[in-house]
């Protein structure tokens, strides 16, 4: 990862004007990021809470790329108060320069729109014109002369402008001394229209104006939707980069606080974490008890207490009470940044990955051009024709050779499975993780978060007394500790307490028709608890009455036993790697049958089982959650991570799966299997219909008809074939929510 | 045959308006935000329509 644009995301009125810019109208801009908007409710909220402030003219948010543009008075409101309002609202937000990042891209994709919008327009309008002249037999040579022309005027423009996107591409290749797909498609193109363009001033029969344009359209449809697919996987992944540089806040030595940005803080300074936030530097605990949640940094799925003196790491999120660290390591310098960096390394080996439809064109360019330069010479010298002749039938085996078909297999079957995909709750990221996904033969799933459901619920709820149960979740729902937020779940909808009061690392109290009632540890409630803790407990203490204890377990997921045995069946090996302790994981895998296990590994051991795998000649497949997974995720040749897990590893996953089954895993993996098969009969019919037309286009019999014909009738094919995947989608078993 | 000469430049017309009105449409900022948009007729507050970039 790069140094993001947001490096200096201090939340100072000196930092932040480097991201406002100022609009001829006295105006400014400001455009943040914004963490988790995904709802109608979302926009609204940010966007009222910005409107509502003085001196802001508009806000708009954008719920495609979570983030919103604001434009306010400069002399009215400073920016930080802005950021300060939607971070007040519970979001996470940086301010960012839309002009330094991945503008190039979203530029391209908008390019590529309105190439694709003039090509349209023009395959309509001279297709138009073409059929006129076809099925006109009895059309005198004035008049298809005059349609000649039409079409000229109208090809001739769109086909320089819509064809852009591959001339460029071609003449890199070229430059480069290289070959790629677009040679032919640039040379097939420019060729058809230049020899159209010759038969149109010699009055000739035949133009091939339609053919150029239809093949742009055909072509720019298929570049479009692959191009968005690859737009959508950038922005997940930027967005994480400008969220990540957060500022952290320094206590002064002279009192008082100040944001600084985290890349700036020296060991040594000390740092406020307030409740809620999460600890953005590595460090010592200098004061305060807290309770911390590490699920993301160790996979440990319990809070544990801390106190003075305890080490804490980036990334924890600070879960009870206000606790100041001093800071060992900020930064670069963090176990979280040492993940990123071995995330990155990872990534590294995965880029060689090169994508089918690129493999073919590697062998499929040379080829047409042989072909295209056979024809010509084979007329020229065999059959001792003109030099027109020998030219249109080799022009007209670069047409029929196009690979129009070719260039929509892989997208047509990649938007249909995408779409497929996430009505089962699984989101594509990757443009070839689909691809990468069919091929896998192992998979590697972490414990906690990804088998279990990385959270920890009431054992046993439906053993308790309904009243107490009713009770203690009418008091726990005041609080933020994850027990007591299990222990709400578990009881239901239930109105809350008032004047509920929290003890940081004990409990909390409330008072019930004049009786007090505690609801804690046992040292809270007064008891000895009768024997050993065996895990995660909270107790209820009525006054006078004897206490009530509530057990925890991180529960697995429902269906993982059975999403294991199915990955069994079709083939593939599993196994579990886990950062937690050997006992838990051994119980674990005896639970779901996996017989290859390994406990206490670190994000390093992960990634070097992952590299094992893959000198073995596997192709693992990785499940995982955590931020320790982050580095295997990269690593693997595939990679699925669950909704709730931490930023960098959504990021680092191919996909990501919503909802508390593990299903989706195992619909995903029939999705890519399915889509790849399409997609290789998707590339057979292609070259079916090469087979069946290039011998007619070498012999010189390809009319313009056959051509255009041949062209559709083999685009639609492959795109009506995509479909199919979505179709067997709805009538497959529904995987519940 | 004189109907061509009307009929050919009115297609050709109307395509071109099609290409226009969709271009406008893409500079507009109409295609900004696909997955906004559907949620947006949700709110129910009457903010004024926001001016394009």
């Amino acid at each position: 990862m790069s140094r993001s644009p947001t490096a200096s995301a201090a939340l100072g009125r000196e930092a932040l004007s480097g991201f406002v810019h100022a609009r001829d109208n006295g105006t400014a801009e400001l455009h943040l990021a914004v963490e988790n908007m995904h709802c109608a409710g979302c926009l609204s909220r940010i966007e009222g809470a910005l409107r509502d402030l003085a001196g802001v003219a508009q806000a708009r948010a954008n719920l495609s790329t979570s983030r919103v543009r604001v434009s306010f008075d400069p002399r009215r409101i400073a920016p930080d108060a802005l950021i300060e309002a939607v971070a007040g609202l519970g979001y996470r937000v940086a301010p960012f320069d839309p002009h330094l990042l991945g503008e190039a891209g979203r530029a391209e994709e908008r390019d590529l729109l309105i190439s694709l919008a003039v090509a349209g327009f023009a395959a309509g309008n001279v297709m138009l014109l073409s059929v006129a002249v076809w099925a006109g037999s009895d059309m005198g040579p004035a008049t298809r002369g005059m349609f000649h022309w039409i079409s000229a005027l109208v090809a001739l423009p769109a086909v320089a402008y819509a064809g852009r996107p591959f001339f460029r591409a071609a003449w890199a290749a070229l430059k480069g001394g290289g070959l790629n797909m677009e040679v032919p498609i640039s040379l097939a193109v420019i060729l058809a229209a230049g020899m159209s363009l010759y038969e149109t001033f010699s009055a000739g029969q035949h133009t091939y104006f339609d053919a150029a344009v239809s093949l742009l359209f055909f072509l720019l449809l298929g570049r479009y939707l692959d191009r968005r697919a690859r737009g959508r996987a950038n922005a997940a992944a930027e967005q994480l980069l400008l969220l990540g540089a957060v500022a952290a806040e320094v206590l002064l030595p002279g009192g008082g606080r100040q944001r600084v940005p985290v890349s700036q803080i020296k060991p040594g300074t000390r740092v406020h974490v307030a409740p809620g936030d999460r600890v953005p530097v590595d460090g010592m605990i200098a004061a305060g008890r807290s309770q911390l949640d590490a699920s993301l940094v160790s996979g440990e799925s319990l809070p544990c207490e801390v106190g003075p003196g305890v080490p804490v790491f980036a990334g924890t999120l600070n879960l009870s009470s206000p606790i100041e660290v001093t800071v060992t390591a900020a930064g670069d310098g963090t176990l979280l940044a040492e993940i990123v960096r071995l995330m990155e390394a990872a990534e590294q080996g995965r880029a060689r990955y090169v994508r089918l439809a690129d493999r073919i064109a590697r062998i499929y360019a040379p080829v047409v051009h042989l072909l295209a330069a056979a024809t010509f010479l084979g007329w020229l010298l065999a059959v001792d024709a003109t030099w027109q002749t020998a030219l249109l039938n080799a022009i007209a085996v670069l047409i029929v050779t196009c690979p129009c078909a070719l260039g929509l297999a892989v997208p047509a079957v990649q938007v249909v499975a995408s779409g497929a995909l996430l009505r089962r709750g699984v989101l594509l990221k990757s443009g070839d993780g689909l691809e990468r996904l069919a091929a896998v033969d192992t998979v590697v799933f972490d414990k906690t978060g990804t088998l279990t459901l990385g959270r920890p619920e009431l054992q046993d709820s439906a053993a308790h007394p309904p009243e107490i149960l009713k009770l203690a979740a009418s008091i726990a729902a005041a609080s933020r500790h994850p027990l007591a937020r299990a222990l709400s779940r578990a009881g239901g909808p239930t109105t809350s307490l008032d004047g509920v009061m929290e003890t940081p690392g004990m409990g909390l109290q409330a008072s019930v028709h004049g009786r007090r009632v505690r609801l804690g540890n046992r040292r809270w409630c007064g008891t000895d608890g009768g024997g050993t803790t065996t895990g995660p407990e909270l107790w209820l203490a009525v006054e006078g009455e004897e206490p009530h204890r509530f057990r925890f377990t991180d529960r697995l997921r429902a269906d993982a036993a059975e999403v294991i045995g199915g990955l069994r069946r079709r083939g593939l090996e599993v196994e579990l790697i886990s950062g937690d302790r050997e006992a838990s994981v051994r119980a674990l895998a005896d639970t779901v049958g996996i017989a290859r296990w390994r406990a206490e590994a670190t994000p390093a051991d992960k990634v070097a089982r992952l590299a094992e795998l893959a000198a073995a000649g596997a192709r693992p497949l990785m499940v995982g959650d955590g931020l320790n997974d982050a580095p295997a995720l990269a690593a693997a040749y595939a990679s699925i991570s669950p909704a709730e897990a931490s930023d960098v590893s959504r990021t680092a996953a191919d996909l990501v799966f919503q909802g508390d089954d593990l299903a989706p895993v195992l619909s995903a993996y029939d999705t890519a299997a399915t889509a790849a098969r399409l997609v290789r009969q998707n590339f057979a019919v292609a070259f079916l219909y090469n087979v069946a037309a290039v011998p007619l286009a070498v012999a010189g019999l390809l009319t313009p008809l056959i051509a255009a014909i041949a062209m559709s009738a083999s685009s639609l094919m492959v795109t009506g074939n995509a479909l199919r995947l979505g179709l067997a989608g709805q009538k497959g078993v529904r995987w519940k929510r | 045959m004189e109907a061509l000469s009307y009929l050919i430049p009115a297609a050709l017309l109307l395509g071109l308006g099609g290409l226009g009105a969709f271009l406008w449409a893409l500079r507009s900022g109409q295609f900004e935000d696909l997955d906004g948009a559907p949620h947006r007729i949700l709110l129910d507050d009457d903010a004024p329509p926001d001016e394009q970039p």
